[in-house]
């Protein structure tokens, strides 16, 4: 189900932003991941006069990760601000101003610096639609920057999906490509729905050539199709599938590209929306191949790769030729930096649990 | 935001009392009580107020418009306590002996202003315009909100403790960026005071400048817990200070003084000069919901006392003193009062009738597809139950 499908379409949009995307990229140069998310963020405040964005040190600093570089200077502190450091605050007041008919896009620095505000975003941002029997919708979008990869000190680094996939209400995305980082994002601020988006560090710097202009200019147009509720085949293959997104994306498709060598063919499915979930694409993949493994960061217990292997097992039965596997983070709190690397899911643990798929059957 | 001076953000308003931000932002050195229990005025010098705190008497149309509210109150409050002992209703949280404060913070308000209310506030709710069955939905257990926020300006009654207060600082930072004039009312109650929500609101609202009331309903008790285990602050008006807002005491049996204070608030809030903490002095009569037993933390001889203190009689009394209160126009308003508890039984008598499948319908903007196969689910279970 693409936003552009929905009937409660962003009813504020009006400008288009083909020139400031023009400046920001010229055409298939080579755009960094935090680039796309920026020049996003700069075409949505462009053409919606209700979006706003805030949170800690967003403003003058541009982030800490420099996502809103420019955007005070370009639009004023009245539309992109830095607040107090509270992030309950944060996503409380966002709240109040999307039902106030404003379109908050707020930044939570670090994954698990978000926690002070779960009970708004469980009790409030996931709910007040439900409650009000759809007459209060909050049309907002919760950033937040996750995973590990990068040597973050402690809660720094965490894969926190889990918990708001978990929760009714919430619609949660997560680009590993460049493209999708800028359309993704003006998807979730078109949303009507509350998004948490997803952002993983280890990608903000990676390059790819992308004509952001053409992007924009197609989105506007609406030609892009929508991601939401749709992955994507990252990399076709025939004799099995890896069901991954976010950071483990690259990492799969490693894992992928070294498994060629040895003439096996992987299939990469990038998951991008993992609520909602698109059980058709990654159903007809593993049943076309018959073998599955699913890849993320998070600790596995109880996480979003379990609620995956649940999905495939029930739909694709019949066409398993071996059991669903996982490679996931250890059940562990989320290791010192030196240590990370034993806790990630690598290239080489996702070939061995390839090797565990019963070929010999 | 700019850096400036915080010592200065106050020398506007200050200076319109002729009195230090200091003394602006210190609540005055007793509570605002204009009226006596026994309904009689105090004295000038006995009212609390002092330089740059001070409170004109409402208009006598004003005092009986909310009297007759503060009397629909009283009857909703009964007449929702006899439904719940009678089995018609889950739960009722009674706001028993704090009507007058539930009327103050609704009717200080104009129409394009809203107003958070937590569950306790069901006659505040019903005095914004909200209708008696759209207010009772939740209570009688058919959904979390019966009735349309954004069409009375009324957010949802909150249960958890102060993440209104939040929402509150957000409607009336968006008008502001629009530049409307728009004023916000945020209720919580004592024991809320101790949440973290409760910090972080204040200091939202006051480093933005923004136009909202934190009405705190100070009942002595958050459930069994008394007031001296949340809070060693001098009161809890006091706490406005630490934030750079202005804090006030005011007696929240005393309807005058209750209408006097909330309605100068609204008016500087609206004026620009920031938010307001004020704290209301009053009692809960009855016990926490009817699920508790408050004969475990309280002595009768307490809430005898407070009998004494009783919001109702000592409005009546005034207004009957006063000659403002004729035997026709106290028959119109226990009339109206009975009209809206008939409302309520005839209401409560009613099947709730709530479509099933309606679960599905709100979670999001349109279904997912997971949602919509367990739609089907639940209607497959329907229509075999109907065969």
């Amino acid at each position: 189900m693409s936003t552009a499908a929905t009937s409660e379409l962003n009813p504020n949009v009006s400008k288009a932003t083909a020139s400031a995307a023009a400046q920001a990229a010229k055409a298939n140069q080579p755009v960094t991941f935090g680039k796309a998310l920026n020049t996003a963020l700069a075409d949505a405040l462009t053409v919606d006069e209700s979006v706003v964005i805030f949170g800690e040190d967003v403003g003058t600093l541009g982030g800490v990760f420099r996502i809103t570089d420019g955007l005070t200077d370009r639009f004023g502190s009245e539309r992109c601000f830095d607040t107090p450091l509270a992030e309950s605050g944060i996503v409380g007041m966002a709240v109040g101003m999307a039902m106030n008919r404003m379109r908050p896009v707020i930044e939570m620095q670090f994954d698990a610096f978000a926690y002070p505000a779960f009970e708004q975003i469980a009790s409030h941002v996931a709910k007040m639609r439900n409650r009000t029997q759809g007459r209060l919708p909050l049309p907002m979008v919760i950033r937040i920057p996750y995973a590990g990869g990068v040597g973050g000190v402690e809660h720094h680094c965490d894969s926190s999906e889990a918990y708001y996939a978990h929760t009714p209400g919430l619609k949660v995305f997560t680009p590993s490509s460049v493209a999708d980082a800028y359309l993704m994002l003006r998807e979730a601020i078109d949303s009507p729905d509350p998004v948490v988006f997803f952002e993983p560090k280890k990608l903000y710097w990676s390059k790819e050539a992308v004509d952001l202009a053409q992007l924009a200019q197609d989105y506007e147009a609406r030609r892009t199709p929508g991601s939401e509720g749709k992955a994507r085949i990252a990399r076709a293959g025939s004799d099995a599938t890896l069901i991954t997104y976010g950071p483990s994306v690259s990492t799969a498709l490693e894992a992928a590209s070294l498994a060629a060598e040895e003439g096996l063919s992987l299939e990469v499915v990038d998951v991008r929306s993992i609520v909602p979930f698109d059980d058709e694409t990654v159903g007809a993949s593993v049943r076309k191949t018959g073998r599955a493994v699913v890849i993320a960061e998070a600790q596995g217990f109880a996480s979003v790769a379990s609620e995956i292997v649940a999905r495939v097992q029930e739909r694709c039965f019949h066409s398993l030729a071996a059991p669903v596997l996982r490679v996931t983070g250890m059940d562990i709190p989320y290791p010192a930096p030196t240590l990370e690397k034993f806790h990630l899911p690598s290239a080489e643990r996702i070939l061995d649990a390839v090797d565990q798929l019963q070929w010999e059957a | 935001m700019s850096t400036e001076d915080n010592s200065n953000r106050f020398s506007e308003v200050s200076r319109k009392f002729g009195i230090t931000p200091e003394d602006y932002m210190l609540p005055a050195r007793h509570m605002i009580n204009l009226l006596n229990p026994d309904g009689s005025l105090r004295s000038d010098a006995e009212q609390g107020t002092e330089p740059g705190h001070e409170y004109p008497l409402p208009s006598p149309a004003r005092l009986l418009e909310a009297y007759e509210a503060l009397v629909v109150g009283r009857r909703v409050n009964d007449q929702n306590s006899a439904l719940v002992r009678q089995g018609r209703m889950a739960v009722y949280p009674s706001s028993h002996g704090q009507e007058a404060c539930q009327v103050a913070a609704a009717l200080c308000l104009e129409d394009g202003d809203w107003l958070f209310p937590t569950y306790r506030d069901t006659v505040a709710v019903l005095t914004k315009g909200v209708a008696p069955m759209e207010v009772m939905t939740s209570f009688r257990g058919e959904w979390h909100c019966g009735y349309d926020p954004k069409a009375y300006n009324c957010a949802p009654m909150s249960t958890p403790l102060t993440t209104q207060l939040l929402h509150a600082v957000g409607v009336a930072h968006a008008a502001k960026l629009r530049g409307e004039q728009t004023v916000v009312v945020a209720m919580c109650g004592d024991g809320a005071t101790s949440e973290g929500d409760f910090h972080e609101a204040l200091n939202f609202a006051a480093v933005f400048k923004l136009p909202v009331i934190f009405f705190v309903q100070n009942n002595k008790y958050a459930i069994s817990v008394p007031l001296a285990h949340q809070s060693a602050a001098p009161s809890l008006a006091h706490k406005a200070v630490g934030y750079g807002m202005a804090g006030e005491r005011v007696d929240g049996n005393d309807l005058m003084a209750l209408m006097a204070v909330m309605g100068r608030a609204v008016r500087l809030a609206r004026e620009g000069s920031g938010p307001l903490l004020i704290e209301a002095h009053t009692y809960r009569m009855q016990a926490h919901t009817n699920a508790d037993d408050d004969k475990r933390y309280r002595e009768d001889s307490e809430v005898a006392e407070w009998v004494g203190k009783d919001p109702v009689i000592r409005m009546r009394a005034y207004l009957d003193d006063a000659g403002l209160l004729d035997e026709k126009v106290q028959g119109k308003i226990t009339a109206h009062a009975e009209a809206v508890a008939s409302t309520l039984r005839d209401g409560m008598n009613e099947e709730a009738d709530t479509d099933p499948l309606q679960l599905f319908a709100h979670v999001y903007s349109e279904p997912t597809a997971q949602l919509r196969e367990q739609r089907e689910l639940l209607a497959d279970e329907l229509a075999r139950e109907e065969a």
